[in-house]
């Protein structure tokens, strides 16, 4: 494999119908190009996606009526161990700093691809294989891991499904994320365009670096958490199994060292991308650009000291309790720091309401529902009520999908004109975006009352109390689907019968508009020179 | 890495600059896997914290002769690897050449010393989850859990280090020269930290008592 796969292009076309060395489906599997490896992601992540989403319906027709009548037991388990697993290890973890991390990042940039082209194209295969092993690991050797995304031991040890090969294929997994994120903070130190300095960059470029430096700061933990259960699985080492010594506390410790600040690969960029469509779409620069910046990096250093707020009812000591909950209502401030920061740069804007800028608003709205409940759970006393109640399922659905999920539908209308050359279509975009906002709400706003009343996460069947509120629920999450449906259905309409689109659409003043709709494969004969800030509406040139 | 001859940027063809974007991404690798054996260190200090004694007692059934003995040679091959790197830069592929087989030599002397300390332990029937392991005080069983996991471990970072010193024997003189010598490098920059990790691992398997 040589770098010229990708060089060897017409000049001037777009980049998926570029010639490249081999035709079709091999050329795109084949090539090292930032955009058409960006776009094989969406493809992966997409189907990874709709596969959980049904497994998400599977589990809210089970829970329509008390009692056991759709799935049993075993099978609700594996439901909404699989729904975790996909969803946040192949969709949200990588959805982001993947998809838009390689397509418009360079561009964003200045820069004509991602600073290790081949490594980038070896971490869709690396992302591929752990996604085929897990789907391996569901109908082999026991079947489908039923532990909960977590993998908490000791039951993970102990359970007879296929635990080994589902954590296995995270650590793979985690591979591809970290070398994805050294590619990235490469790639921003280096190949900066001539005038783009730190504090020019747009402010999804400092999402991304924020995140990078979390995917390869915290992501080796889970991977060595991973392998160990591994060990202990095989060779049966004892570390983590109390009959031999062992604390299983540490595995949870070791877990959430990972994973919670893995909250922060998944919501940073997101809000990153906010960050650069608020001032476009209110036509204004950006309110604080410094702050903003420094608050991602703020997020991902607190956010990497918080792991303990997952633990205060798993045993440890209520000084650590003390301490962990201080850092967490500490690491609320970066995040108020943002929502306040991007009203303000509507304030006085010029605002024009298209499909990418309600998606963002969405962003904001539903954020600050789930960021606020974060704050209940994240007190000591309240925490012993609400843990391990809908109350926590609530506030993580409101933050990740609220918040990482409209915001990715947000940035993937935003940069449709750029992948697809043409406009995603208005009025059905707002249509999908109405229903599937209110179908949210109604989804998962029950889910706060429930699990103050008490109501346990991950049980196959409730009291009858619950009854109104689950079904209430369940209606919510088919309204939603049904918006998501109309939302995806439409993109993949537009893709080909949209309208055709210039080269600036929205009124963007970051780099990527200067190219034309769709963007060619390569991006600049010669480095852009820059000049200006992301922000400047006022000196960029008329391109619409 | 790459190699684009065509890119447009004349600034980003410079070889300088190609090696100065591979060091960059080698230490941000260097970086993760510090923190994979750091999960690791952080297992080993809290147990050793609530089992002194019996790590003490564990690290008595280690061989200081053979730990002292890998230690040595490990460190040796950091010093050939770095002296493979030197002559590749004054420009002598052969005599790099030279350095790079016995920092080999080295890893496969290293691996030898190790397998032959782990089959005594296996003959005595000390190995996870062993009948004899088991009848020990658990902070043993401890001990020798970490004691196989970090060692093992780092077994498996020395055959991947020799793997790729052996590759970039290989391509030395031919994509590996003078004027491109980021892929030895690299790979010296890795090995130095799979010496790194041993040398924090000698001491706090087999000094401690």
């Amino acid at each position: 494999m040589s770098e010229t796969l990708s060089r060897g292009f017409d000049d001037g076309g777009p980049f998926f119908a570029a010639k490249m060395k081999y035709p079709g489906l091999w050329g795109w599997l084949t090539s090292t190009n930032h955009k058409r490896i960006g776009m094989l992601y969406l493809v992966l992540i997409g189907t990874f996606f709709s596969v959980a989403v049904v497994i998400g319906v599977l589990m809210r027709i089970a829970l329509l009526s008390p009692g056991m009548h759709f799935v049993s037991a075993q099978v609700y388990n594996s439901l909404f161990t699989l729904h975790g697993i996909i969803m946040i290890f192949l969709v949200v973890i990588p959805v982001v700093p993947t998809i838009f991390g390689n397509f418009a990042l360079p561009m964003l940039i200045g820069a004509n691809d991602m600073a290790f082209p081949r490594l980038n194209l070896f971490t869709w295969y690396l992302f591929l294989a752990g996604a085929v092993l897990a789907f391996v690991s569901v109908f082999t050797n026991g079947g489908a891991p039923d532990t909960g995304w977590t993998f908490y031991v000791p039951f993970s040890l102990k359970t007879t499904v296929n635990v080994p090969l589902a954590t296995f294929a995270v650590f793979v997994l985690g591979m591809s994320s970290i070398l994805t994120g050294i590619n990235i903070v490469t790639t921003v130190h280096q190949l900066r365009a001539p005038g783009m300095t730190f504090f020019k960059m747009p402010l999804s470029v400092w999402g991304l670096y924020s995140t990078a430096w979390v995917q390869i700061l915290a992501t080796p933990i889970i991977g060595i958490t991973m392998l160990l259960i591994l060990v202990e699985r095989i060779f049966g080492v004892g570390v983590f199994d109390p009959t031999k010594g062992g604390d299983p506390l540490l595995y949870q410790h070791l877990f959430w060292i990972y994973s919670h600040p893995a909250v922060y690969i998944m919501i940073l960029p997101a809000m990153g991308v906010m960050s650069d469509l608020f001032p476009v779409f209110s036509h204004k620069n950006v309110f604080g650009y410094k702050m903003i910046a420094f608050s991602s990096l703020a997020i991902a250093s607190v956010g990497s000291l918080v792991w303990g707020h997952h633990m205060y009812v798993s045993g440890q000591s209520d000084t650590a309790g003390i301490i962990f909950s201080l850092l967490t209502f500490l690491v609320a401030v970066p995040s108020a720091i943002k929502v306040f920061n991007w009203l303000a740069t509507m304030y006085k804007g010029s605002i024009s309401v298209e499909p990418p800028f309600l998606f963002a608003l969405t962003f904001v709205f539903l954020f600050t529902i789930g960021g606020l409940s974060g704050l209940f759970i994240g007190a000591l006393a309240v925490d012993v009520q609400l843990h391990d109640t809908y109350f926590i399922v609530g506030h993580f659905h409101y933050i990740i999908f609220g918040g990482t999920g409209f915001g990715t539908f947000a940035a993937l209308h935003y940069w449709f004109p750029k992948m697809t050359g043409r406009m995603p279509a208005k009025r059905p975009a707002i249509l999908g975006w109405f229903i599937s906002f209110v179908g949210f709400n109604l989804f998962y706003f029950p889910f706060f009352i429930m699990g103050w009343m008490g109501m346990p996460r991950r049980y196959a069947d409730y009291l009858p109390k619950f009854t109104g509120l689950q079904r209430f629920s369940s209606v919510g999450a088919y309204i939603m689907v049904t918006g998501i449906v109309i939302i995806i259905g439409n993109l993949l309409w537009s893709r080909r019968k949209g309208q055709l689109a210039p080269p600036n659409p929205w009124g963007g003043a970051t780099l990527e508009w200067s190219l034309p709709s769709p963007a060619p494969l390569e991006n600049w004969e010669e480095p852009p020179e820059v000049t200006r800030g992301p922000y400047e509406f006022g000196k960029r040139e008329e391109g619409r | 890495m790459s190699a684009d001859g065509t890119h447009p940027r004349a600034d980003l063809e410079a070889d300088d600059f190609q090696a100065a974007r591979g060091k960059v991404g080698m230490w941000l690798f260097i970086c993760t896997e510090v923190l994979l054996f750091g999960g690791l260190f952080l297992l080993y200090s809290v147990y050793r914290f609530k089992h002194h004694v019996d790590f003490h007692a564990g690290s008595m059934d280690l061989s200081r002769v053979a730990g002292t003995l890998n230690t040595i040679v490990l460190i040796t091959s950091s010093l050939t690897a770095a002296l493979a790197v030197h002559s590749l830069r004054e420009g002598s592929i052969v005599q790099a050449k030279r350095f790079v087989a016995a920092t080999i030599l080295f890893g496969l002397t290293f691996l030898t010393v190790k397998g032959f300390e782990w089959g005594t332990k296996f003959e005595h029937g000390l190995y996870p989850n062993s009948p004899v392991l088991l009848g020990m005080p658990k902070g043993q069983i401890l001990f020798f859990g970490l004691y196989f996991t970090m060692t093992g471990l780092h077994a498996l970072h020395v055959i991947v280090g020799m793997s790729i010193f052996g590759y970039t024997l290989r391509h030395l003189g031919s994509t590996v020269t003078a004027a491109k010598p980021v892929l030895l490098e690299n790979v010296t920059l890795f090995w130095h930290l799979v010496d790194v990790i041993w040398i924090f691992l000698f001491p706090l398997f087999y000094l401690i008592s």
